[in-house]
C-alpha cells in the first residue's frame, strides 16, 4: 500500500512539474505548481509529517500560489512568444536534463544508506505537538528571528509597491 | 485491490526513491529556471526548487527519526512565502516601469 501511494503521489508530482515547465501561460504553470505542492504534502503524510503536511497547504498551497495567480491576474500575463532560438534550446536542453537526472540518482542510490526503507507508521514525530516542542525550546532564537525577516519582508513589499518608484 | 499488484509492489518504499523524487523535481525546477523567459514562471520554478529541497530535509528527518528536519523545511517556507512576497512586489515595479513581463528585455544592468 505505501508503494502504491507513493507512486501515485510521486507521479502527479513529476507530470506536474513537466507540465510547469513545458506551459506557455503562466496560469496553467501555477496551477500545475499546485499540484506538485499538493501531492508533496501527501508524502510528507507518509514520511510521519502531519504539521509539515498541513502547512505546506495552509501556507504554500493556500497562500503563497494565491498571491501568485493574484499577480499574474493583476499583471494580466500573456503566454509567451516562441521564438526561433526555442527550438534549439529544446534540442539542447532536453538531453542535458536527462543526464544530469540519470547522473542525480546513480550517486544517490550508490550513497542512500543501505536498507533504509520508508514504513507509513513507524515515525511519528512529526506530530504538531513534538514540531511545537523543538520549535520553542532548541531553535527559540532562529524562531524569533524570522519574525524580523518577516517584518522586513513587509515594509519592503510596501515599499516597492509605492507609486513613486 | 487484487492479491497480485500487491505481491508485485513492496510493503515499504526505499528511502532513496523519495531523494530520487526530490532530484527530478529541483532538475525540473532547474530547467524551468534556465528555459523560461515569463518572469512570473522563472520565480515559479524557484519555488519548485525549494519544494524538492523541502523533501528531502523530511525524508532525511524519518531516516534519523528526528523533528529536525521538519524544523528546517518550516524555516524554508517562512523565508519562501517572504521571497515571494518581496519577489512578487519587484515584479509588480518592474511591470509599472516597463510594461514587460520577459526577462530577456529587462537588460539594463548588462555590459
Amino acid at each position: 500500500m505505501d508503494a502504491l501511494l507513493f507512486l501515485t503521489f510521486a507521479g502527479i508530482a513529476v507530470l506536474c512539474a513537466i507540465n510547469l515547465v513545458l506551459q506557455t501561460h503562466p496560469i496553467s504553470s501555477a496551477l500545475s505548481l499546485v499540484g506538485v505542492m499538493g501531492s508533496l504534502a501527501v508524502l510528507y503524510l507518509l514520511l510521519g509529517g502531519a504539521f509539515i503536511a498541513a502547512v505546506q497547504l495552509i501556507v504554500y498551497a493556500g497562500a503563497v500560489m494565491v498571491l501568485f495567480l493574484f499577480v499574474i491576474m493583476l499583471l494580466n500575463a500573456q503566454a509567451e512568444r516562441t521564438t526561433s532560438k526555442s527550438a534549439m534550446r529544446a534540442w539542447v536542453s532536453v538531453p542535458l536534463l536527462f543526464t544530469f537526472v540519470i547522473l542525480l540518482a546513480s550517486l544517490i542510490i550508490q550513497r542512500a544508506p543501505a536498507g533504509a526503507a520508508v514504513k507509513f507508521g513507524e515515525f511519528t514525530g512529526g506530530s504538531v505537538a513534538n514540531v511545537g516542542r523543538a520549535l520553542f525550546t532548541t531553535y527559540l532564537l532562529p524562531f524569533e528571528v524570522t519574525s524580523i525577516l518577516i517584518l522586513i519582508a513587509i515594509l519592503g513589499a510596501v515599499v516597492l509597491a509605492r507609486k513613486e518608484i | 485491490m487484487p492479491p497480485e499488484l500487491t505481491q508485485l509492489l513492496p510493503a515499504s518504499v526505499p528511502l532513496s526513491w523519495y531523494l530520487v523524487l526530490s532530484a527530478i523535481l529541483f532538475s525540473l525546477g532547474i530547467a524551468g529556471f534556465l528555459f523560461r523567459r515569463n518572469i512570473i514562471t522563472v520565480f515559479m520554478s524557484i519555488e519548485l526548487m525549494l519544494n524538492a529541497v523541502n523533501l528531502t530535509f523530511v525524508a532525511f528527518s524519518y531516516h534519523l527519526k528526528q523533528v529536525d528536519g521538519h524544523i528546517f523545511s518550516f524555516f524554508v517556507m517562512v523565508v519562501a512565502a517572504a521571497e515571494a512576497a518581496v519577489g512578487l512586489a519587484i515584479i509588480l515595479t518592474v511591470f509599472k516601469n516597463r510594461a514587460t513581463l520577459e526577462i530577456d528585455e529587462v537588460s539594463s544592468m548588462k555590459l
